[in-house]
């Protein structure tokens, strides 16, 4: 049995990453889990230059999931170089760089910067909903993704994901936009923009007013999402939302998705993805699945 | 890879004031714990993700036991589940987390400990383990429901102050230093953020050294996500910015670091 993947041209040895922001560049989650064991970290989204992000509150509890309007606070790339690529090198994992931007300027010099450097894949986020210039300009328009993905692509020497957002009404014209851009995967879905309102003070218990909601409450609707998206696209698919046990990632396999990552699940368990990996392999080896692409999108 | 979620043991339950309760926990968590330290405390109700921090006041090491004295916060959440274990439940935590108080600055120090509301907890374990020339503890209630007023009283000179003037000073911690005429040449506190505000301006206008520990939103616990950031007065080393991230650098603050 084999539980590798190929992405895009990069092998991972088994179809388990992060999503971006949840786990930071894998330092503070290396005490939880054996980074070796996962097939990709995503890191934390990285701009040209530092961002302060939003005031707090920036996070709130919902009924089976969470609000976050981080607002994509980072060190910028240089510190990012520095520090992170060589933390995740001594890692036998692989490392995908997400990349947040305000201009389809600030894109491409991030990703002009990571050309030489030693990451596997590039992530471009343009699905943040919580900054206004964060990438959601670009995430809601066909025409304006496809643009800012052949935009980056001329740059980008690693192999390019873009990250969609679900905040749009045809998850499958976005998905084909950005591979007509020459996307050599999307991944999906971003938050879901909510809102919620405390009632004793009157007031909205974010800062920023909105967030982007996250965790098993949105998983049926990344599931679909994942399979319209896979149905519309030769490209792979990475799936992601509110995966929190293997059986949540495998459901995403078997809509579409080729690998998956594991987000709001790590601020419940910081160990969980190790149980999912292990998960994952337990299903196979049960219904006989030799490998993992046996699997991907044979639900139709 | 060194650290788990686990599941602690109910050792005790008991209600301390009406929404107040006293939790002791079986749990690894106690071996490497100082004061100032939280816990990660998860229920065990899948609708409710995210951990609650909750302060650590008292630490057995030797039984490997910690003590968590924590506010039921309202109607179906997570605290008020936690309020309803009784011993030989077990509750998932991870721990301990954050940096807690450099109570070995105190040594040869007149000290002022100071809690407030929930805040008041976390002083406790702080005053068992300080050695200072002078330790005055300055605990601040909403009422006569003084909580833990016997374990201060035994490690220390305690100033009680109430909000409704039912006990000791009527007002809050600052009330009481004023009233008392007392006098520290370094500050630890813990509770509410106005209180804190007042605390920092207090000890910066006198150059007192002043260490604060503060309270925000968590999501991770451990440093990864950037919810529960504090504005910082330098650049921050991890960040790059001006944001400090206090359930990883903190959650306790030299006051001069942090703007609040």
């Amino acid at each position: 049995m084999d539980m590798r993947v190929n992405i895009a041209g990069v092998e991972w040895k088994n179809p388990v990453t992060v999503a971006s922001g949840t786990f930071g560049s894998g330092a503070e989650f290396a005490d939880y889990v054996d980074l070796n064991r996962l097939g990709a970290v995503t890191t934390k989204g990285v701009a040209n230059i530092p961002w302060a992000g939003n005031p707090t509150p920036r996070v709130a509890e919902t009924y089976g999931g969470m609000m976050n309007a981080v607002g994509l606070q980072n060190p910028g790339i240089d510190v990012f170089c520095e520090r992170d690529i060589p933390f995740l090198r001594q890692y036998d994992t692989k490392i995908i760089v997400n990349v947040c931007g305000k201009s389809t300027e600030d894109y491409c010099e991030v990703v002009e910067r990571l050309a030489d450097e030693d990451v596997d894949m590039l992530e471009i986020n343009i699905s943040c909903p919580n900054v206004k210039e964060g990438g959601i300009a670009f995430g809601q328009n066909p025409k304006a993704a496809e643009d800012i993905t052949k935009a980056v692509k001329k740059y980008a020497k690693q192999p390019v994901i873009m990250k969609l957002s679900p905040n749009v009404t045809s998850i499958a014209e976005m998905a084909k936009a950005v591979e007509a851009g020459g996307a050599d995967a999307v991944s999906l879905i971003n938050t879901i923009t909510g809102m919620k309102i405390d009632i004793n003070r009157k007031s909205f218990v974010l800062a920023n007013k909105t967030g982007g909601v996250s965790g098993p409450a949105i998983h049926p609707i990344a599931v679909r999402m994942v399979y319209e998206a896979a149905n519309a696209v030769k490209v792979p698919v990475i799936g992601m939302g509110g995966i929190a046990k293997a059986e949540d990632a495998i459901e995403m396999i078997l809509a579409g998705a080729s690998a998956v990552s594991v987000g709001t699940a790590n601020f419940h368990d910081p160990g969980v993805t190790m149980k999912i990996v292990d998960g994952i392999e337990e299903y196979m080896k049960r219904q006989g699945f030799e490998t993992v692409a046996e699997m991907v999108g044979i639900v139709r | 890879m060194t650290k788990k979620k686990e599941n602690a043991l109910v050792i005790s339950q008991e209600m301390l004031a009406p929404d107040i309760y006293s939790m002791w926990l079986q749990t690894e968590a106690a071996s490497e714990a100082k004061p100032g330290q939280f816990i990660s405390m998860y229920t065990n109700d899948g609708s409710k993700l995210l951990p609650r921090p909750i302060s650590i006041c008292e630490i057995d090491k030797a039984a490997g036991r910690l003590r968590v004295v924590y506010r039921v916060t309202g109607k179906d959440t997570g605290t008020e589940q936690f309020s309803k274990m009784s011993a030989g439940d077990t509750v998932p935590v991870i721990g301990p987390l954050g940096n807690g108080f450099p109570y070995e600055k105190a040594e040869g120090k007149k000290v002022f400990l100071m809690g407030g509301g929930i805040g008041v907890p976390p002083i406790l374990e702080l005053a068992k383990q300080m050695k200072c020339e002078k330790k005055q503890i300055l605990a601040g209630y909403r009422d006569a429901q003084t909580f833990l007023r016997e374990e201060f009283e035994q490690n220390g000179e305690l100033y009680i102050s109430t909000e409704d003037g039912s006990v000791g000073t009527k007002g809050n911690v600052m009330d009481a230093i004023r009233e008392n005429g007392l006098t520290a040449d370094m500050i630890f506190a813990c509770g509410p953020t106005p209180m804190l505000r007042a605390i920092k301006t207090y000890a910066e206008e006198n150059g007192i050294e002043c260490y604060i520990s503060l309270e925000e939103r968590m999501a991770c616990g451990i440093g990864a996500c950037l919810a529960c950031v504090c504005k910082s007065k330098e650049k921050d080393h991890h960040s790059n910015v001006n944001n400090k991230r206090i359930c990883k650098d903190g959650p306790v603050f030299l006051s001069t670091e942090v703007e609040i």
